[in-house]
């Protein structure tokens, strides 16, 4: 066990859930059925949570948050991609959440400085990648329209999914068995929802990794000017 | 509960039609009983047909309120100015999606379904509080949402918890504790930016100047000039009348105003030493008649997004519902998962 915290980790990792979390509030209002406000704001409190959690062990939360500009997040770029149609969300999220909880029961399996938040967090992801699961089965299996939105956002996400398996310095994890876990599992949903695997490069807008150092997708510095406007209008404040 | 014998006799199926023939002025007379008694009407027991018109407009309007409501204050989600901030605002929205399911549910327990209640919202034949038809310009209109909505919010309906009809009674004992909270959660965000920079307190001050009208109006017309109050309060629906209920939120707020350190805006509150009230100013009822009539800063807003969330999430009911039907043999209803972990 490291005696210092790994700072590069825990932004990645809580850039991460603070950036899929502002993505999920976006839907508040605007779910397509009751109980979806009630679940993306819950999986998005959840992330929030988390994010504050490994934000706080890097620095402070709302400086971190608030006060960087798009080049210092590390996040991946997956988590930033737009919310598009329930579809999209939902593909999206089952690509993370999988990951996540593949991720975060290893960390709440090892003695690392990760080990006290992924114990905590697996069990709300447990929830997350259940959820998207369900609707993936859903949407793949439902209508001939919700099958091929499904099929659309499935694709158009496949390709940043490369980035989530790539070195992250202060994270011991095994990259490689987590991404073959990843895949099977995947694999596995996507089949039962009726749905292709997706064809083609998992290398992200730029090169695999690329949100980890920086290298972002245009809709993500809007994201951070809405999410930063007022906080950066009042220096020094307090809320 | 209903446990007069009279009123268990008095039982109805549950599309209202009496379960056993009997006299009529008998179920009438069980009825009066039981309201007399302050017990309980229950789902299946009978009831007047203008008592069950009554509490499915009543406690519609009130789901409504609680959707459209989730609009003003989700408007700030994004920009929220603090992560512990934004965590508290996304559970607040989050808690009042979980208020109108408890009320919907509610309503049909009445014999009406939510699909039905939504489409009459829709489709503007039935409203909800004119106060979510106000813009939230600012953050510190979130926490005055918060002191001043929320808090004329419980005001009515802490009495509701006693009301005579007994799923919606259940369901307000539930919401108003999480509305308690929401409401000291909104009292404390003014208190930080009463006491922050001169600019936080000037948006404190700003946003209690907007909404202090706009919430006095939450409690209705005056008694004079509502409709439905002397049967409500004869079917102990309503405990307790719209000024009285107005007067009671002022006398509440006057010394929480003072601690906060911000003014109402109104020049002739006074404490009445002989009422031992407070004394306020003329409401513009002009005004809350044309906010109730669709004519307010908001109202178009706040239907046409509403709709468009219903209408574009119809194939994502719809591939739940041939989900459901491939899988279970069942057609499903609004298609959620069910999966609303508490």
């Amino acid at each position: 066990m490291t005696a210092t915290v790994p700072v590069t980790a825990a932004l990645a990792l809580g850039d991460d859930a603070l950036v899929l979390s502002h993505r999920l509030g976006e839907w508040a209002g605007h779910a397509p059925v009751l109980e979806e406000e009630v679940a993306l704001a819950n999986i998005a409190l959840d992330l929030l949570g988390q994010a504050r959690v490994l934000l706080s062990m890097a620095g402070d939360e709302d400086e971190l948050a608030y006060l960087r500009e798009e080049r210092a997040f590390r996040n991946l770029q997956l988590v930033e991609q737009p919310n598009g149609d329930f579809a999209h969300t939902i593909a999206r999220q089952l690509y993370f959440s999988t990951y996540q909880h593949l991720l975060y029961g290893e960390l709440a399996a090892s003695d690392g400085p990760f080990a006290p938040l992924a114990a905590k967090a697996v069990k709300e992801v447990a929830y997350h990648r259940d959820h998207a699961e369900q609707w993936t089965l859903r949407l793949g299996d439902g209508t001939e329209d919700s099958h091929e939105r499904m099929r659309r956002a499935c694709d158009a996400l496949w390709r940043f999914t490369g980035e989530m398996f790539q070195p992250v310095e202060g994270l011991d994890a095994d990259r490689a068995a987590l991404e073959q876990v990843w895949l099977r599992s995947v694999t596995d949903v996507l089949e039962r929802a009726t749905l292709a695997v997706p064809e083609g490069p998992r290398t992200g807008a730029w090169s695999a990794g690329a949100g980890r150092q920086g290298l972002h997708t245009e809709p993500f510095g809007r994201m951070l000017a809405e999410m930063q406007h007022l906080h950066r209008s009042h220096p020094g404040a307090s809320w | 509960m209903a446990t007069a014998a009279a009123q268990r006799t008095a039982r109805t199926n549950a599309d209202g039609t009496p379960e056993t023939a009997g006299d009529p002025a008998a179920y009438q007379h069980a009825f009066d009983a039981a309201v007399a008694a302050d017990e309980r009407i229950e789902p299946r027991d009978w009831m007047p047909d203008a008592y069950r018109a009554t509490l499915v407009r009543q406690i519609a309007q009130h789901a409504h309120s609680e959707i459209i409501g989730m609009q003003p204050e989700a408007n700030w989600i994004t920009r929220a100015p603090s992560l512990r901030r934004k965590a508290i605002l996304m559970a607040k929205v989050q808690d009042e999606a979980g208020h109108g399911l408890y009320l919907y549910s509610a309503a049909e327990t009445l014999g009406t379904s939510r699909d039905e209640l939504l489409d009459k919202l829709h489709s503007g034949r039935q409203k909800y509080s004119s106060i979510f038809n106000y813009p939230t310009l600012t953050w510190a209109d979130v926490g005055a949402i918060g002191w001043l909505v929320d808090g004329a919010a419980i005001t009515n309906q802490v009495p509701l918890c006693r009301c005579s009809y007994g799923p919606y009674a259940r369901a307000m004992v539930r919401i108003c504790k999480e509305e308690s909270f929401h409401q000291r959660q909104g009292y404390e965000l003014l208190m930080a930016l009463s006491n922050g920079t001169p600019e936080q307190h000037a948006m404190a001050q700003d946003a209690v100047d907007r909404w202090w009208w706009p919430s006095l109006m939450m409690f209705g017309p005056p008694d004079d000039a509502s409709q439905h109050s002397a049967q409500s309060m004869e079917w102990k629906i309503k405990r307790h009348s719209n000024d009285e209920l107005r007067q009671r939120f002022v006398d509440i707020c006057v010394p929480q105003a003072e601690s906060l350190g911000l003014t109402l805006p109104d020049p002739d509150l006074r404490w009445n030493e002989e009422r031992g009230q407070h004394d306020f100013g003329a409401i513009d009822w002009t005004e809350f008649w044309a906010v109730l009539k669709g004519d307010g800063p908001c109202n178009e807003q706040r239907i046409t997004q509403r709709r468009r969330a219903h209408d574009e999430g119809a194939w994502v009911r719809e591939a739940a519902a041939a989900y459901a039907a491939k899988h279970t043999g069942s057609t499903g209803s609004t298609g959620g998962t069910g999966e609303t972990r508490g």
